[in-house]
């Protein structure tokens, strides 16, 4: 029971301006964080791994496959209100438009009142214009087997259109700057039976699981290294899936609660990693192990 | 119906660089459901390039082509506006017929 | 509906499908059984065959293949999986300006051989490589 209580407190934690917020828990006895070895240094596996994966990315990713289907749900009428999102959703660059609008999100969105990351952001539209209830969205909202969501699908053709853009979280926004801190104090906070937190394993240089290269997300190229690829193609079970698929499967993993779908902790979470990788270029859809 | 295919051809000189995405399951036969029971096979099974009107790859498949299948062929002697017809029948007889022109 | 599909030109009547698929070479449950089955019973060893593969797969379920023959008159390009449970995987016929080769992505059940095999004025040629494949970790 223990660390539902740890996240309920983190959960509070959320809740409240960064500036309100408490210390991160201290390091409990018995954690084991991942073997460190030398940054930078990359075994021949690794490096063929990111060889075959570049390549392949290159040459025919199966994520084109969802940005075609996610291109016809943008801009085809649908839902109870019979709208498109093409005519109705404005991504932070104006109603319809979508070139560019990825990499500037997540942003502050003054209709909804809240900072929201790109999946967030598709699936309030498609409650707000469109009149799709957020309950049925959220019931099963990452793809699995023959099964990909709509808005998987959109997350991926909106990404496709910010191709070869630099990443611009607009951080001088005070409300996304808040967001960002407490995007911050998650990745710090320790709780869970392991006593991890996101830094465990994604707060230094060099840390692996297995043959897997985890990137620093508390650095520009880390985090870069983690935002690029997603929304991607997965290999393992060839399915399409988001950030925000990204984000759970790492509380997952840390032996925490997964959080709601599309909610405030994952937009902090999205928006302390986005905007960590400021200034340099996103490449598109990805292929993930 | 199948999902559409995304195709491409790009000249580089005389010879059209053909990639092919097909959204197919390529289910094995060999992978159980939750329940245990045989998920049954469920395949491409042969698929055709044409350029220009002439039939130019005629192609087999088995069950361990990845799910999602990618495809990429080169054809000495394509123009640029040349029709690029790929077709695909499935072990259950879905088929599917995608094209686009030659850039 | 299916005069419809022909008018949307989703079903064409007129293209072409392949030759009946090869039965008895895909469900072989053994390497000599697939090429035999392909009509390639000793295929010779050939350095103008190249078989592009990773030494080490990140993922058994997409592993990319590119056979590429540089042998005159090369008309079909197969590639085999040694260990595969059917270890034929694929196999083309190039015809009207169609360079012999090809790139796919395969499934690998395990470690093994790859192998491509090509036919040239009737003779067969084959090169092969392992690949590697490994049971990656968690996350990705």
């Amino acid at each position: 029971m223990k660390y539902r209580i740890a996240f309920v407190a983190m959960l509070a934690l959320v809740m409240q301006p960064a500036s309100a917020q408490n210390k991160p828990a201290t390091a409990k006895k018995g954690a084991k964080p991942p073997a460190a070895a030398p940054a930078e240094q990359k075994d021949a596996a690794t490096l063929e791994f990111e060889k075959f994966r570049t390549q392949m990315e290159q040459e025919g990713n199966p994520a084109e496959l969802f940005e075609v289907k996610g291109e016809e749900f943008w801009k085809t009428k649908r839902g109870p209100k019979n709208v498109s999102l093409a005519e109705s959703c404005d991504l932070g660059l104006g109603i319809g438009v979508v070139k560019g609008a990825y990499v500037q999100m997540p942003r502050y969105f003054a209709d909804a009142g809240k900072v929201m990351d790109a999946e967030r952001r598709i699936v309030w539209c498609m409650v707000e214009k469109q009149g799709f209830k957020f309950d049925d969205l959220a019931k099963k909202p990452f793809a699995s087997g023959e099964y990909t969501p709509e808005q998987t699908s959109l997350v991926t053709y909106v990404a496709g259109q910010s191709k070869d853009m630099k990443i611009a979280i607009p951080l001088k926004d005070p409300h996304v700057k808040d967001v960002y801190e407490i995007g911050k104090e998650i990745v710090a906070y320790r709780a869970g039976p392991y006593d991890f937190s996101c830094n465990t394993c994604h707060g230094a240089d060099g840390k692996r699981i297995r043959m897997q290269n985890l990137p620093n997300i508390t650095t520009a190229k880390g985090s870069l290294t983690a935002v690029l690829g997603w929304p991607g193609y997965r290999m393992t079970g060839g399915v399409m899936l988001t950030p925000q698929w990204r984000m759970g499967d790492c509380f997952r993993q840390q032996r925490f609660p997964q959080p709601k779908y599309a909610s405030d902790t994952i937009t902090a979470l999205l928006t302390y990693m986005t905007a960590n990788a400021n200034g340099q270029m996103y490449k598109g859809l990805g292929i993930k192990r | 119906m199948a999902d559409p295919m995304k195709i491409r051809a790009q000249l580089k000189g005389d010879v059209a660089e053909i990639r092919v995405l097909m959204g197919h399951a390529m289910e094995t036969g060999q992978r159980k459901d939750a329940a245990g029971k045989t998920i049954p096979p469920h395949f491409i099974q042969s698929m055709t390039v044409e350029v220009g009107g002439k039939k130019v790859v005629d192609g087999q498949v088995g069950t361990s082509v990845s799910r999602n299948p990618v495809f990429g062929f080169k054809v000495k002697g394509a123009k640029a506006g040349d029709k690029v017809v790929v077709s695909w029948v499935d072990n259950k007889g879905d088929k599917r017929t995608d094209e686009v022109a030659v850039a | 509906m299916l005069s419809a599909l022909i008018a949307a030109g989703v079903l064409k009547p007129t293209a072409a499908y392949a030759a009946e698929w090869n039965k008895a070479a895909f469900e072989a449950h053994d390497t000599a059984g697939a090429l035999k089955g392909i009509g390639a019973g000793a295929p010779a060893d050939s350095k103008d065959l190249i078989l592009k593969v990773p030494d080490i797969a990140e993922n058994g379920a997409v592993v990319p293949v590119d056979v590429i023959s540089n042998i005159p008159n090369t008309t079909s390009i197969s590639i085999l999986v040694e260990k595969n449970p059917s270890p034929l995987s694929a196999s083309f016929d190039f015809a009207n300006g169609a360079l012999p080769e090809v790139s796919a992505r395969l499934k690998m059940g395990q470690t093994s051989l790859v192998k491509a095999v090509a036919k040239a004025d009737g003779k067969f040629y084959t090169a092969q490589k392992e690949v590697k494949v490994t049971v990656g970790g968690c996350g990705g």
